[in-house]
């Protein structure tokens, strides 16, 4: 037989019984929606935190004390300038080399109180990092060395603080202490929950005598390539680790970041698209069932045919045939409402979701491959029927 | 299927089936002590035939007779090959028909033996024309050789005003015809008929009759089961059947 001829015959078959047809398919469309669509938000949202990596600059090494992994303990910091100053050394170009103190104080204009994460840092920050600015300049190394009470607002702060006002040269209170603000940034999203258009900026030396202690909570080093970073990285790990032999530092990459953040959201996008799959699994147990009821329907059918010269195989293919259909075009219609679903939540909800096309060639793939596992069973079942015994069944 | 491009074609299908091994002056059907048991749930033996020996040549016309029971829609099922003897030897144009695998069994019954049951077994939703055509379907004709061949076999049994029809909407003589149309549209060397007639007014009866003499006459064996003694008479050869066994053959 033609297997043009045996998916006619399938076709029809399917349009007889078209609402039980419809409601198998049912738990294919749903199945293979869901690991569409489940999908497309488990790579979306590691598409946006990769993106947020990316956005702080590139080539970055970020240096700190103990160990830095899921579960670590935030350790205390005991790094002070003069490491800053020793880490500058070994990497060789001080202005690939910025400093962080930070602190979360109320920040103050009349009586606008906004509260933000205040960021000692220097004026090297932005040779390491990406960080334009909106308006004004850039702490330079005279406002450090001279404690001079000066911030640079992220772009939040400001609008919270002045509105549409230029906030450029006026007056900002902090913990009681009187600040010039110099420069404006530009709006840079978040990192890591770390809202940076909520910092405030000031001279790394300022930001200490304000919170009353000399430590820093971290060295960021800039690498002048890709291929610098390890080898960079190394050298600033074995370097602090020589000057205390008894502490750990921890310089993590944005590629380790990447890797991290990857690997785990890639597990999640792992589970959610297994737990899509056992509805999809689910689907194809309908399927099987509902074909070993139709081969049973039609088994005076199946008799009637094998006495005319069909073959075990071509009964085979038939209901294969069917079974196969049922699942595809489920997948088909599952693909579709799957893409739009993701499309919708991508415009009117704050979950990001990215359709990628393996997830749309594999649930594709999958529905196929149920109709076939879970339509073989019914499908050898019809093929083995005798012809005098079908047809004498009643 | 190797034969499909030469579906449609009557004479290479005949040079086909001549080119069976032993066919060559073979006759249709022989049987050699064929026996069918049946077991039933309990465990309980039914001999439905008990040893059957029978020969019919190529173009014969044999009337199988009998009473109820005896066994002769076992031994017709035997010989459409629809089911497997437990014991003895059936030989299909000199063939042994249990050498044959299921692709050649289902040759066999697709291209070499008519069917022709005594409750129609036509499928329900399907045209005249569809039911027909199906038999050509499993040898891969085409689809618009089909139509007309079944067109052809529907218009010999004089359906050829109820191509549409669908089984539901014709009297029972007029699907018995379809019936027959379609156990011939693959052009079988045989015609097998489990009571054609059974179920038919004599009117209705005698058409059917009609037909299969004429195809006879045409070269086809026909055998066929049957109660009535006028359509026996009409048969050159009557066996009868009894209790599983061949009592007479005439
Ligand atoms: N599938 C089966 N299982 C068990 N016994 C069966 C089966 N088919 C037939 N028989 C038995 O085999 C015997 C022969 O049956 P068969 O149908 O060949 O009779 P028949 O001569 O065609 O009768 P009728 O003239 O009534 O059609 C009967 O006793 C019947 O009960
Ligand atoms: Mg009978």
């Amino acid at each position: 037989m033609r297997t043009a001829e045996a998916l006619r015959m399938a076709v029809e078959a399917l349009r007889v019984n078209r609402l039980r047809s419809m409601l198998t398919m049912l738990g294919v469309i749903i199945g293979v929606l869901s690991v569409v669509i489940l999908v497309a938000i488990g790579t979306g949202a590691k598409n946006a935190v990769e993106k947020e990596i990316a956005g702080l600059g590139s080539n970055i090494i970020l240096v700190v004390p103990g160990q830095v992994g899921l579960g670590a303990a935030p350790t205390q910091s005991r790094l002070d300038l003069s490491d800053v100053a020793y880490v500058r050394r070994v990497v060789g170009d001080p202005s690939k080399v910025t400093v962080a103190v930070n602190s979360g104080e109320p920040v103050r204009v009349g009586r606008v109180e906004v509260f933000a994460t205040l960021t000692g840092t220097d004026e090297n920050m932005p040779h390491v990092f990406d960080r334009p600015l909106r308006r004004g300049r850039y702490l330079t190394g005279t406002d450090v060395d001279t404690r001079r009470r000066v911030v640079i607002l992220g772009s939040e702060v400001a609008a919270k603080l002045f509105g549409d006002v230029d906030p450029i040269g006026r007056q900002v209170t902090i913990a009681g202490v009187r600040f010039r603000v110099i420069g404006v940034y530009e709006t840079v999203g978040s990192t890591f929950g770390v809202a940076r258009d909520q910092e405030v900026h000031l001279p790394v030396t300022t930001a200490q005598r304000l919170i009353g202690l000399p430590r820093i909570n971290g060295i960021a080093v800039g690498a002048s390539g890709p291929d610098e970073i390890e080898p960079l990285r190394q050298r600033v790990v074995a370097a602090l680790a020589a000057r205390y032999p008894d502490e750990t530092f921890s310089a993590v990459t944005q590629t380790q970041l990447l890797g991290t953040i990857g690997t785990v959201l890639g597990m999640l996008t792992g589970v959610l698209a297994a737990i899509a799959g056992i509805s999809l699994l689910v689907g194809g147990v309908g399927v099987s069932n509902i074909m070993l009821v139709s081969v049973r329907e039609r088994t005076k059918e199946i008799g009637l045919r094998k006495a005319l010269g069909a073959r075990g195989r071509d009964i085979l293919g038939q209901f294969l045939i069917e079974a196969v259909l049922l699942t595809t075009i489920g997948g088909v219609i599952g693909i579709l409402t799957g893409v739009g679903g993701a499309l919708l939540i991508q415009a009117v909800s704050p979950v990001p979701a990215s359709i990628t096309w393996w997830s749309i060639v594999l649930a594709f793939g999958v529905s196929a491959a149920v109709g076939v596992f879970f339509g073989v069973a019914p499908a050898r079942r019809a093929a083995r029927l005798d012809p005098v015994v079908a047809l004498r069944t009643d | 299927m190797s034969h499909d491009e030469r579906a449609g074609r009557r004479d290479d299908e005949r040079a086909e089936a001549s080119a069976e091994p032993g066919a060559a002056g073979a006759p249709a059907f022989e049987a050699i002590g064929l026996t069918r048991s049946y077991r039933l749930d309990g465990g309980v033996q039914v001999d439905a035939l008990r040893g059957a020996d029978l020969r019919i040549g190529q173009g014969e016309f044999a009337a199988i007779v009998g009473p109820s029971g005896s066994g002769k829609s076992t031994l017709m099922h035997l010989l459409g090959c629809l089911d497997r003897p437990t014991s003895g030897t059936l030989l299909v144009n000199g063939v042994d028909v249990a050498t044959l695998d299921d692709a050649r069994l289902a040759d066999l019954r697709n291209r070499t033996i008519g069917f022709v049951f005594q409750s129609f077994h036509l499928l329900p939703r399907t045209s005249a024309l569809d039911n027909v055509a199906l038999p050509l379907v499993y040898r891969g004709a085409p689809r618009a050789v089909r139509r007309e061949r079944a067109r052809a076999a529907l218009e010999a049994v004089g359906l050829g005003h109820r191509l549409t029809h669908r089984p539901s909407q014709m009297s029972g003589g007029e699907q018995q015809r379809v019936a027959i149309a379609r156990a011939l549209v693959g052009d079988p060397r045989v015609l097998l008929a489990d009571e054609p007639t059974g179920n038919l007014d004599s009117r209705n009866g005698e058409e059917v009759m009609g037909l299969l003499e004429r195809l006879n006459e045409g070269g086809v064996a026909v055998v066929l089961v049957t109660h009535d003694a006028d359509v026996a008479a009409r048969a050159r050869r009557q066996i009868r059947v009894r209790d599983g066994r061949i009592e007479r053959d005439t």
